[in-house]
């Protein structure tokens, strides 16, 4: 099928691709604007299948948002609530335990703790609720607290990043999250989330946890208000702080839903610049290991699909997920893992239950 | 074989069962989109991909077939049938012409004793709005011949006669005896659906034809199904478009099977696109793929988005909640990189609205 790539005008990165020669941002600019979203996706599935071969990754997690309480408010977001609000909600370390307890028959692997930037819950609660989660259920991987809320955590503290983060660790943490990311570009910022943690001072907790030892996931919230420019220099500054410290796990492209956000008159993103959003990352990230299909934003259906257009990974059986849920997502709350064996079978693939640091739990 | 047969494709050849079996068999999901996509675009360069604006109206529930892949039904003996009365069908129709639409999908349920008259007087009743009425697919004919003793023929064209001006490819499911057997012994057989048609495409009336994949059927019998169908279109040409879908399971007999994914959907759509070379039109189904689904179908030889479907029952019965709006529908073709375009039922297109 080489000759449907050529065609679409793509020959000479299909040649680069095949031998293993990084791409340009202008390359990436053209996969963008390629219609040709086949051979988009024929190119991704080269590198894909280079890095992980037939394989598709889920894991059995939990999320556990522990409050909405947030000072940011981006415009994005639809789960931020300021305090006081009647929306506005906090879980006390009581709440926090009883959540992992109702789960403890589950064969859960991992706990994905995300949160506001709440204004005064103060440092010590963050590292008792690692605690506690770790009392309920010793063993539990927790992937917490995104590189936003970890920047908040060391101003709490005083104690700087490294000792911040050395004493999340200690306390529990197991690695962090790709939240917060956004798109860096500083007129993204400065237009829809002021108050948050820049794009560089995102990358510079990113690479410090990744200097400490703590392996770190990214994201890009596609489909608002970004150039196919920003998203492309968003990925090449990824892509550099990956080649720095090799600390990033996976990659997954965020598509923005507008209900209830400040940006509600904005649409959905649609179904192909999901796929292109897979397809470019997975060609432009040559470092990075996996690339996720988060089904909780995209639907079941289009993620079976990305596991054919780059994606490797579609995330898990996920419970409770409230930020894409407040934003009117409209998947499912949960897949079973025979759904999700179903699906990932069905495009072709073998299923693979993993750990957070893509061990193998199970091959099915 | 593979690339032979995909040259052969590209050619604008015909290609024959055993091979679109092994194009099921082996072809990987770009090169059925490619191969669909090459043949799409040969069919329609045009920049667009159009729709129809039309709501379903299910005259009546009430049905004696009781197929196992069905939701909707109620049998004669329940409670809650309802059939509409000219009131509710006259509301239906006016808010279908405010909205722009230019149709109405009539279909219903075999209920056990309406007269053929009942019918005739139902289309007049519709006709008296001045829309055009797609009704009545092949299971409902041939209900309705045996109840009168009319045949076929003479069924159709006294519907004509009374407002008919198409039938729509319903009740197809797979047209292939074994199939039918274990899932709808009491509907239409194979050959009689494909009676209709024929009869039907001899008076000058146009047709769709549909294909309900996903439940026990063998990938031999939907090709067997989709041969049946190119046969036919060989000898009448009367078919406006194919419409495959995957069957919905819940709340049907067979709710225990899984429902067919995303990629088994885009794999038989473009399968079908490939292997019906004589039918114009390949229409996505968004009602159960969902509007980000049915814009990737665009990139697997769909050329058309169906319809708006201002209400739609039979589906929703089978607890699958896709609603698209037509401004919905516009922009998601718009953002494949297409104009959308209103069209009627034989694909003429109406002139866009302000």
């Amino acid at each position: 099928m080489d000759m449907m790539v050529k065609q679409a005008g793509l020959g000479d990165l299909l040649d680069k691709i095949r031998a293993g020669v990084r791409l340009s941002a202008e390359d990436g600019l053209r996969l963008y604007r390629s219609p040709n979203l086949l051979a988009v996706g024929y190119l991704a599935n080269i590198v894909r299948e280079r890095l992980n071969g037939n394989r598709a990754y889920f894991i059995y997690n939990q999320h556990l948002n522990y409050s909405n309480i947030c000072t940011n408010l981006c415009k994005f977001c639809a789960f931020g609530k300021e305090k006081g609000s009647s929306q506005a909600y906090e879980m006390d370390l009581a709440q926090v335990r009883a959540k992992v307890r109702e789960r403890l028959s589950e064969p859960i692997s991992e706990i994905h703790v995300v949160g506001g930037i709440h204004p005064d819950l103060p440092y010590s609660y963050y590292l008792d609720m690692l605690k506690a989660i770790h009392d309920e259920r010793p063993g539990l991987h927790i992937q917490g607290f995104t590189c936003v809320e970890i920047a908040h955590l060391a101003e709490l503290s005083g104690k700087g990043l490294v000792a911040t983060l050395q004493e999340l660790v200690a306390a529990g943490l197991g690695s962090i999250p790709g939240g917060g990311a956004e798109v860096f570009s500083p007129r993204i910022r400065q237009l829809t989330c002021e108050k948050k943690l820049s794009g560089e001072g995102w990358l510079n907790v990113a690479k410090t946890a990744h200097r400490l030892g703590l392996r770190s996931n990214a994201t890009m919230l596609y489909g608002h208000i970004e150039t196919l420019e920003e998203r492309i220099e968003h990925l090449a500054a990824l892509r550099a702080a990956q080649d720095e410290t090799g600390g990033f796990l996976t990659f997954i492209p965020l598509a923005f839903h507008p209900k209830n956000t400040a940006l509600s008159d904005l649409s959905k993103s649609s179904g192909i610049d999901d796929l292109k959003n897979i397809a470019v990352a997975r060609c432009f990230l040559d470092n990075f290991p996996h690339i996720k299909a988060y089904w909780v934003m995209i639907g079941p259906k289009l993620a079976q699909v990305a596991l054919s257009f780059g994606a490797d990974d579609i995330d898990g059986t996920v419970k409770e997920e409230l930020i894409t849920q407040m934003a009117g997502g409209e998947s499912e709350q949960a897949l079973t893992r025979e759904q999700l064996l179903r699906m990932i079978r069905q495009a072709g693939r073998e299923p693979i239950e993993r750990d957070t640091l893509y061990n193998v739990i199970q091959a099915y | 074989m593979l690339e032979l047969i995909s040259e052969k494709i590209l050619t604008g050849e015909r290609i024959s069962v055993v091979e679109g079996l092994r194009l099921a068999e082996q072809g990987d999901l770009y090169r059925l989109g490619f191969l669909a996509g090459a043949i799409k675009q040969r069919l329609h360069p045009e920049p667009w991909i159009t729709y129809v604006v039309d709501r379903n109206i299910n005259y009546t529930d009430i049905c004696v077939s009781a197929c196992k892949f069905c939701a909707f039904f109620k049998a004669p003996e329940a409670v809650g049938g309802y059939v509409l009365t000219n009131e509710e069908l006259a509301k239906k129709i006016e808010e279908t012409l405010e909205l722009g639409g230019t149709q109405i999908l009539l279909q219903g349920g075999l209920h056990p004793d309406l007269p053929l008259e009942y019918y005739e007087e139902m289309l007049r009743f519709i006709k008296s709005f001045d829309i055009h009425i797609h009704g009545f697919s092949p299971p409902e004919v041939c209900h309705f011949a045996k109840l009168s003793g009319f045949s076929v023929a003479e069924v159709i064209s006294r519907l004509r006669a009374a407002g008919l001006d198409s039938i729509p490819g319903g009740g197809a499911e797979i047209l292939s005896e074994r199939v039918r057997s274990e899932t709808a012994p009491r509907k239409c057989s194979a050959d009689e659906w494909l009676g209709v048609m024929c009869a039907a495409h001899a008076q000058g009336m146009r047709t769709t034809a549909t294909m309900m994949f996903g439940h026990i059927e063998t990938m031999a019998e939907c090709f067997e199904h989709l041969e049946r169908v190119r046969n036919l279109q060989d000898e009448t040409g009367g078919f406006t478009a194919f419409i495959p879908w995957p069957f919905q399971p819940a709340n049907t007999v067979l709710a225990h099977l899984p429902t067919a994914t995303a990629v088994e959907y885009l794999r038989m759509l473009a399968l079908s696109r490939i292997f019906l070379d004589n039918i114009a039109n390949i229409q996505a189904s968004w009602v159960t793929q969902g509007g980000k689904i049915a814009q990737l179908a665009l990139f697997f030889g769909a050329n058309d988005f169906g319809s708006t479907m201002i209400e739609e029952n039979v589906v929703a019965a089978a607890g699958v909640g896709f609603r698209l709006s037509e401004r919905e529908i516009r922009q998601l073709v718009e953002e494949a990189g297409y104009q959308p375009r209103q069209r009627r039922m034989d694909y003429s297109l109406v002139e866009e609205r302000k």
